[in-house]
């Protein structure tokens, strides 16, 4: 369809998730922001291709993850930058307690497999269906969702559960311990 | 019986802490709005043939 102004706009609406999304990919902000400044290039060039009243969001994470997985491919991530580029991406600087559990959070997520990161973040962050999830992909939406399983326990034995002892008294194991009396 | 309950249910927690983590990851971003260089470029670009021609341009930028 035609660049409309309303289309402008929509495109536009979508910049922070698109952001959002290439960061969470790349752990990389400087570079998170040339993925989508090339995203929203091609998706120009390329908008009579867009079907109008179909799924712009999901069209546009499309494009930007089949650039991101070009991209891989040429080259490895630099993995000590993704911290620090991160940080800096970020408007408030969490607390320190907080800040240390984001980068131990961003390091887990670092950790798993590209196809199972991406299916977590697509579904758990963005807020897509596992359908949506699975067109962005190319894959079975069987796919999506054992890729989610499987990045969620992976996580789940990055964080909690080699480092049980790190487990703090939280409200669910306060409640287990105060829950014995009666 | 009771040691798997306790077991599913600390799962559970984990499992939204984690859903939570992600979120609070993304969301930041999120809050960021727009940034103006794409503001600037989506206004900019009068269609495809504009668009087009900008990646060209990069791509010859590249080595």
């Amino acid at each position: 369809m035609p660049l409309t102004d309303s289309l402008r706009d929509d495109i536009l609406a979508s910049v922070p998730s698109l952001r959002a999304f290439a960061i969470s990919l790349s752990g990389n902000g400087d570079r998170a922001d040339d993925l989508v400044q090339e995203t929203l290039l091609r998706a120009i060039a390329n908008i009579d291709s867009f079907q109008p009243g179909s799924n712009l969001p999901a069209w546009l994470f499309t494009i930007l993850r089949n650039l991101f997985r070009s991209d891989y491919r040429k080259r490895r991530r630099e993995v000590e930058d993704a911290e620090g580029n991160y940080a800096k991406t970020l408007k408030t600087q969490p607390a320190q307690n907080a800040h240390l559990e984001f980068e131990e959070f961003r390091n887990a997520l670092d950790k798993l497999p590209q196809d199972q990161r991406e299916a977590l973040i697509l579904v758990g962050a963005s807020g897509f269906s596992y359908e949506d999830a699975a067109a962005i992909c190319g894959c079975a939406v069987g796919t999506i969702k054992s890729r989610v399983n499987r990045a969620r326990s992976k996580l789940s034995a990055l964080l909690y559960v080699e480092g049980a002892e790190d487990f703090g008294p939280d409200e669910t194991v306060r409640a287990v311990i105060g829950g014995n009396g009666g | 019986m009771k040691e798997a309950k306790k077991q599913g249910g600390l799962n559970a927690e984990i499992q939204s802490r984690i859903g939570h983590q992600l979120r609070a990851m993304y969301d930041d971003v999120v809050r960021q709005g727009v940034p103006d260089r794409f503001a600037e470029l989506i206004r900019k670009l009068d269609g495809p043939e504009a668009a087009a021609a900008q990646i060209d341009k990069t791509d010859e930028g590249r080595d």
